[in-house]
């Protein structure tokens, strides 16, 4: 029966999805150096050894950084376009998104490279500050097609009544508009740090001596002695990113049932 | 109600994200441009203008190798992520009962490290690796397998995996839009299972097919790690060229024009391919 095949497919390409993912738990485990069957046994050693790698927190130090950085930035960036295009009727209003969005069709490669160039002719530092500026790039447009997603069911009746209320333009953001956007700005966040915080080809070029954590496990890639510690700090990034994943669903469904928080 | 003074303050709005993809995109782009114009001697610029970098770009046979190479690994890669990714799509929008929790369940791998994610595949493949000796130990070969690493096979393998969920969520979104009325409309006109999914649906899902295909496309044909890690020299795309002129051969002016060639060629390939589909989609309804 067709149904029956659909439900084995379904199954086997969730298999395909998952077994490359699993690899890095598996071998986190494994008391062995060789990335290898047999496996030799349960261990903790490699996560004990993450923590006393000084490199790697420093570049995970890094990473947090430019993350939450590009993040509130994109996030801010993203909202100012998306008010602007929801709510007034503009003139070309459709090739500026396009023009914003641009970064989603060209590959990392040049952005990094065409972002390098402009460092160079600026004399502005290869650095954290730079790594960021690039990020920014990539996020922007994702934080726009999330925050425009949100905008467009938002009832301008609201604010309206808010005004005439008595309320001012800023009580009335604070009070009305914000909580109402809150949850599509969380998604946003989330979003934009995730890319960020996982960035490798931009921030190759631009962060010179400041790496991020992306760039750390690059460099530890060459050396197969160090591969058990990257998989335990892949295990570990995997595990935090399902959680967020899930709090965040979790917030955005409690505000599309509840769409009156904050009120 | 979209008066002067109105969509003034939209504009005065939108000012300041269009800046910084001013400064951060378009001047960067620009600065590729004129890079790509530059004259050099050896590794310093001469002060002069020439198209030698195109020249080179476009006429030398190993270069125009490699950009085939690249658009016909990315272009694979599209079509395999497509593929498979659009049945796991309608299963979930026509058959599941617990939608929410197959999308979860979908994207919860996408949520590790990209770079740890493509090198999973390495350790897969790999001569010494998880497939190699999981065979072995069961006596099913006595050597390794050497034809699984280091060639466009495994570029398309790892690429199709790391970028599923970007085919997966636009297909499903398109076919879960789909007005189920007019299936229903289709099977009573007495079109069969196979005809109806040809004539109502598939057409009407083109849009998510179409979006995949672009947002896959275009960022595997400049993908770097990837290659890099499981390509070898066999399987060696455009962006490690690219790399190569700005990080250790030092020739910026010819890292530049790679770059744009291989942008333009990109974008017209996209181009062509959404009106091509468009085309089929009217003809086929």
């Amino acid at each position: 029966m067709k149904n029956k095949s659909l439900v084995l497919y379904a199954f086997a390409y969730l298999a395909f999805l998952y077994v490359p993912v699993l690899v890095l738990p598996v071998f986190s485990f494994n008391n062995s150096q060789f990335i290898a069957f047999p496996l030799s046994g349960f261990t903790t050693r490699w996560y004990a050894g993450l923590s006393a790698d000084s490199a790697m927190l420093h570049a995970l130090g890094n990473s947090l950084k430019a993350g939450i950085v590009t993040a509130l930035l994109s996030t801010l960036l993203g909202l100012l376009a998306a008010k602007a295009v929801t709510q007034y009727r503009l003139r070309g209003a459709g090739a500026l998104l396009g023009f914003i969005s641009l970064p989603l069709f060209i590959p990392d490669i040049v952005l990094g490279i065409s972002l390098l160039l402009l460092l160079g002719a600026t004399g502005f530092p290869l650095s954290l500050a730079a790594v960021v500026l690039g990020h920014m790039l990539v996020c922007v447009p994702f934080a726009l097609t999330v925050l425009i997603a949100r905008l467009e069911g938002f009832d301008r009746n609201l604010e309206e009544a808010s005004a005439d209320l008595g309320e001012s333009a800023l009580m009335t953001f604070w009070r009305v508009t914000f909580p109402l956007m809150l949850p599509g700005i969380a998604a946003s966040l989330l979003l934009t740090f995730i890319t960020s915080f996982d960035e490798f080809l931009v921030a190759y070029f631009l962060s010179g001596t400041e790496a991020t954590l992306p760039i750390y496990i690059w460099g530890q890639l060459r050396f197969p002695e160090r591969l058990p510690m990257v998989l335990a700090l892949g295990t570990i990034i995997l595990a935090i990113s399902v959680a967020l994943v899930v709090l965040a669903e979790h917030v955005r469904n409690l505000g599309v049932k509840k769409p009156m928080v904050g009120a | 109600m979209a008066d002067g003074r109105k969509s003034g303050a939209g504009y005065l709005l939108l000012s300041p994200t269009l800046a910084v993809m001013a400064l951060a995109l378009a001047a960067p782009l620009a600065l590729l441009f004129i890079y790509s114009l530059k004259s050099q001697t050896g590794i310093v610029f001469d002060g002069g203008w020439t198209l030698a970098q195109y020249g080179e770009v476009l006429g030398r046979t190993s270069y125009r190798a490699l950009f085939a190479r690249s658009l016909w690994i990315s272009g694979l890669v599209t079509l395999a992520t497509v593929a498979l990714a659009y049945p796991m799509a309608y299963f979930v929008a026509f058959h599941a009962r617990r939608k929410f929790l197959w999308l979860v369940a979908l994207t919860i791998p996408f949520w590790t490290s990209y770079l740890l994610r493509v090198f999973a595949w390495k350790i897969i493949l790999g001569y010494g690796g998880v497939i190699n000796s999981g065979l072995i130990r069961l006596h099913l070969i006595d050597q390794p397998l050497g034809f699984l690493l280091y060639n466009p096979f495994a570029v398309v393998v790892t690429l199709a995996h790391a970028w599923a969920a970007f085919a997966i969520l636009p297909i499903y979104v398109s076919l879960e839009k789909i007005d189920r009325s007019l299936l229903e409309a289709a099977g009573d006109l007495g079109d069969g299972a196979l005809r109806r999914f040809l004539r109502v649906t598939l057409p009407l899902s083109m849009p998510g097919v179409i979006g995949a295909a672009i947002l896959i496309f275009v960022p595997t044909t400049g993908d770097y790690v990837t290659p890099e890690l499981v390509g070898g020299t066999r399987g060696t795309m455009i962006a490690n060229l690219i790399e190569v002129q700005f990080n250790t051969a030092g020739n910026w002016p010819l890292g530049a024009a790679l770059a744009l060639v291989s942008m333009a060629m990109v974008a017209v390939i996209a181009g062509l391919f959404v009106a091509a589909a468009r085309a089929a989609t009217r003809a086929a309804r």
